[in-house]
């Protein structure tokens, strides 16, 4: 996160009441950047409106691709290149990669997801993680409202409403 | 948690009501099947072949039929499949059907009792919302048990080839080695103990767990959830080796000669894949009429991932079987596809083609999407298509080996599914009716309304 941007962070102790604080937040016309807890909580992205994950769609790419090319690989060596009979069968014998394809096919998923996945979130090695309050990684719940984001709601009543959904202390990073 | 919903399992109880307005138009869908039975009937004995489809292909292959059989059987290689040829009698193809609905039905039936054992065994909380509609459908066996039977007893010759007269005795003109050495194992009273007696635990079984699960209703307690999973794990393991030797007994050797050691499992994949869409289709069904608001999009959504993922089972095991066979190549083996792919006039290529598509292709791209999974009219239609796909799976399995060239999709074929089918829809009906539509006292209930993924 830039030094430029204007946080307020709400830090809560409980997961329930986060819960329950987003969408009271949320109710007074205030947009919530995003909420961090230290394990998963049921219902938290949708009641804090994210959109899902595009990765599937990702997935399904890498999956073609990954067809494509073992396809391409196995008819170059064994069809156009260097044409083999195995088992009497013809040159472009389809049954015989259908294996292989799937083997490449899920290669190239699973690899291309987790490189996407680790791409898209920052992560690699000798990344310093950037976190707003260290005690997310403990036991703490942190709700982060972007200032800059929110411009028909003052700040103070910003921390306000932290502080009404019961958020036990305010701090502005 | 998640949901803010303040339902309250322990105060409701849901009852199915089988109006007489519903019931007319079952009993009616029956009239219906069995007036088109009769007129397909009337049309074969006419030798019309009794249908659209099979109008040229199946008059060629009447007239053909009285020929010699390797005429007519592409690839010479046919030739020890003579069975269907020379004993062909128009109404085995009746008896074909009887025997490919009975077969079908009864394992969605079984795979209702599958399921619940499944659930109950990996003590899964999410399916406890919805388990009453899977424990409905055993009660079917009853009636699939006698037509089993009384088809085994009577037009049994018809369909297994391994029953033909004298094939086993040595010095007959009938007679056949490869069939007499496996006298041992396909012979008539060991069949039949089989059949009954894997009948008799599957129904015992099933019996037992109903009657524990509606006395949970009453009392509820703990101690009869650990019973049921007993229970479930009891029959788990009969069915483990009992529909293998189904697979074996009522399918796989009606092409005597032949044998796969996949078509077990091949067989119990199209059997559960069937159930799966039953299960689903039927609780959809009862969502429409009003009945199950409990049972939310999370929880299809589950059924749709099932659907999906035994869908891709379903072509890994045929697929598998189809390329040991392929690479190997070896005569007794490919016959079995050669027989289907361009055997008999090439009257079962178009089946199998649309079988793939309907139960892998259409399936895996239908419910690959989340949304799809969690969308009604999707899971309808993908299920609808997977019940299609999986008779038609069952149709070439048994078909070839019965009526060599004198099978088709007609008038008798669709009356006979249609009879099954409402019968089959009658007797589940009946038997929701029974309980209540949620088990109210399910230790996982809370659990499964708040199911959220």
């Amino acid at each position: 996160m830039s030094s430029t941007t204007n946080y307020i962070l709400g830090v809560y102790d409980d997961e329930d009441e986060v819960l329950h604080a987003v969408s009271e937040v949320k109710s007074k016309g205030i947009k919530i950047e995003d909420v961090f807890t230290p394990f998963p909580i049921h219902g938290l992205d949708r009641a804090v409106g994210h959109e899902r994950t595009r990765l599937p769609i990702a997935a399904f790419m890498f999956g073609v691709l990954g067809l494509a090319c073992t396809l391409s690989l196995i008819s170059y060596t064994m069809v156009f290149d260097w044409p083999m009979i195995i088992g009497g069968k013809d040159f472009f014998a389809l049954p015989n990669w259908i294996p292989v394809s799937f083997e490449g096919t899920v290669l190239f998923t699973a690899f291309g997801l987790v490189i996407t996945f680790c791409i898209s979130n920052n992560l690699y090695p000798g990344n310093q993680p950037d976190l707003l309050d260290i005690r997310i990684t403990d036991d703490k719940f942190v709700m982060a409202i972007n200032v800059d984001k929110n411009k028909k709601v003052s700040a103070d009543d910003i921390k306000k409403a932290l502080k009404d959904s019961g958020a036990i202390e305010v701090n502005v990073k | 948690m998640a949901g803010h919903s303040h339902f309250s399992p322990a105060n409701v109880e849901e009852h199915f009501e089988f109006t007489s307005e519903g019931k007319k138009r079952v009993i009616y869908a029956f009239i219906a099947g069995v007036v088109a039975l009769v007129l397909g009937i009337y049309l074969l004995s006419k030798g019309e072949a009794g249908g659209h489809e099979v109008a040229n292909a199946g008059h060629e292959a009447v007239k053909a039929g009285h020929e010699a059989a390797s005429e007519h059987l592409s690839g010479g290689a046919i030739s020890h499949q003579p069975a269907a040829e020379e004993h062909y009698d128009w109404t085995n193809r009746i008896w074909a059907n009887v025997w490919l609905n009975a077969v079908f039905f009864t394992g969605i039936a079984i795979i209702g009792m599958f399921f619940v054992s499944l659930q109950y065994l990996t003590k899964s909380g999410w399916s406890s919302v919805m388990k009453r509609v899977p424990e409905a459908f055993p009660k079917f066996l009853y009636i699939t048990l006698p037509i089993l039977l009384l088809v085994f007893f009577f037009k049994g010759d018809a369909i297994f080839h391994w029953m033909h007269h004298g094939v086993t005795e040595v010095g007959n003109e009938n007679y056949d080695k490869i069939i007499a050495g496996k006298s041992g194992y396909l012979n008539k009273t060991f069949f039949i103990a089989r059949l009954v007696g894997f009948f008799a635990l599957w129904i015992g079984l099933w019996t037992v767990l109903r009657k524990k699960s509606l006395e949970e209703d009453l009392i509820g307690s703990t101690d009869l959830f650990n019973q049921m999973v007993r229970i479930s794990t009891a029959f788990i393991v009969v069915f483990g080796a009992s529909s293998s030797m189904f697979a074996w007994d009522w399918v796989m050797s009606i092409d005597t000669h032949w044998f796969s050691t996949m078509f077990g499992w091949y067989m119990f994949s199209s059997w559960h894949v069937t159930g799966l869409a039953v299960i689903t289709l039927t609780i959809l069904l009862l969502k429409d009429k009003g009945y199950m608001a409990y049972v939310n999009e999370n929880h299809l959504h589950d059924l749709g991932k099932l659907m999906f993922a035994f869908s891709i089972f379903w072509t890994y095991v045929w697929f598998e079987q189809f390329l040991l066979i392929y690479y190997a190549n070896m005569p007794e083996e490919i016959i079995y596809f050669l027989e289907r792919w361009e055997g008999h006039n090439k009257i079962y290529k178009t089946s199998e083609i649309l079988m793939v598509f309907l139960n892998f292709f259409f399936p895996f791209l239908v419910l690959m999407t989340r949304d799809a999974k969690r969308t009604r009219i999707f899971l309808k239609i993908a299920a609808f298509f997977i019940i299609v796909g999986h008779y038609i799976d069952f149709y070439q399995m048994i078909m070839p080996g019965v009526l060599g060239g004198h099978a088709g999709y007609g008038l008798v074929e669709f009356g006979m599914v249609t009879v099954f089918a409402s019968a089959f829809i009658y007797i589940v009906s009946d038997e929701l009716t029974k309980a209540s539509l949620i088990a109210k006292n399910h230790p996982f209930l809370p659990e499964a309304v708040h199911h959220d993924i």
